[in-house]
């Protein structure tokens, strides 16, 4: 499921799904409006926001992409920082 | 998922959690440093510059069903995470015919939603029914 990264110097980004397309999209002649930028937009009964991200797996770099948990339920968890106490 | 690179996450795992989980965190570590993914989700602290401690329950077909948010000092109850799963997968497999009423946990009842239990729920559910 989670597929394998190549680890370089730079550190290795993720991000949203469809986000770099949109970007490409969007002209000159049409300025993306202030605030267009995805914005929380987070409701209980709508879908959650695609996304893949590097990660850690049991000793390897992965690359996880949420649309790849269909099928499953998933907890998804945020938290402050590695190291951080609680 | 936090705004850590993979490499910090590693760190950590290896150096501490492996310590107090046997064999390491199992699932993946999720690093969004940039935080565009948190920002999407609605979690990421610009002011800070991390993610508040948000819990999201993704269901089979990619909708959220409900979410918690903390900010740092406070931590979790995990198995009140699972109880919520639990109770989202009962209602999921009766398609819908069947609520969970406050305080339910697996073995408890559940509710039939119908016209037959409207302004009769105190016949059947009881508040102590609400505590464990």
């Amino acid at each position: 499921m989670a597929e394998e990264i190549k680890v370089g110097c730079a550190r290795p980004t993720g991000g949203l799904v469809g986000a770099e397309e949109e970007k490409q999209g969007s002209s000159e002649a049409t300025p993306t409006p202030k605030g267009k930028e995805m914005k929380a937009m987070i409701q209980v009964g709508k879908p959650a926001p695609d996304f893949t991200s590097p990660a850690y797996l049991k000793g390897n770099f992965v690359s996880v992409k949420l649309s790849e948990y269909l099928g499953k339920w998933v907890l998804l968890c945020f938290y402050p920082g590695d190291f951080t106490f609680v | 998922m936090s705004i850590d690179s993979v490499f910090v996450h590693k760190m950590w795992n290896d150096h501490e959690l492996s310590k107090m989980v046997a064999g390491g965190v199992p699932f993946p570590m999720l690093s969004d440093t940039g935080g565009k993914v948190g920002t999407a989700f609605g979690v990421y602290s610009e002011e800070m510059g991390v993610e508040t401690r948000g819990r999201f329950i993704i269901d089979p077909d990619g909708i959220i069903q409900g979410f918690e948010v903390l900010t740092p000092p406070v931590g979790r109850n995990v198995n009140e995470s699972f109880r919520q799963v639990q109770a989202f997968q009962v209602v999921r497999n009766s398609k819908g015919t069947e609520a969970t009423p406050s305080g339910w946990r697996p073995g408890k009842m559940t509710l039939k939603p119908g016209p037959d239990l409207v302004g009769k729920v105190w016949e059947v559910w009881k508040t102590d029914m609400a505590f464990d």
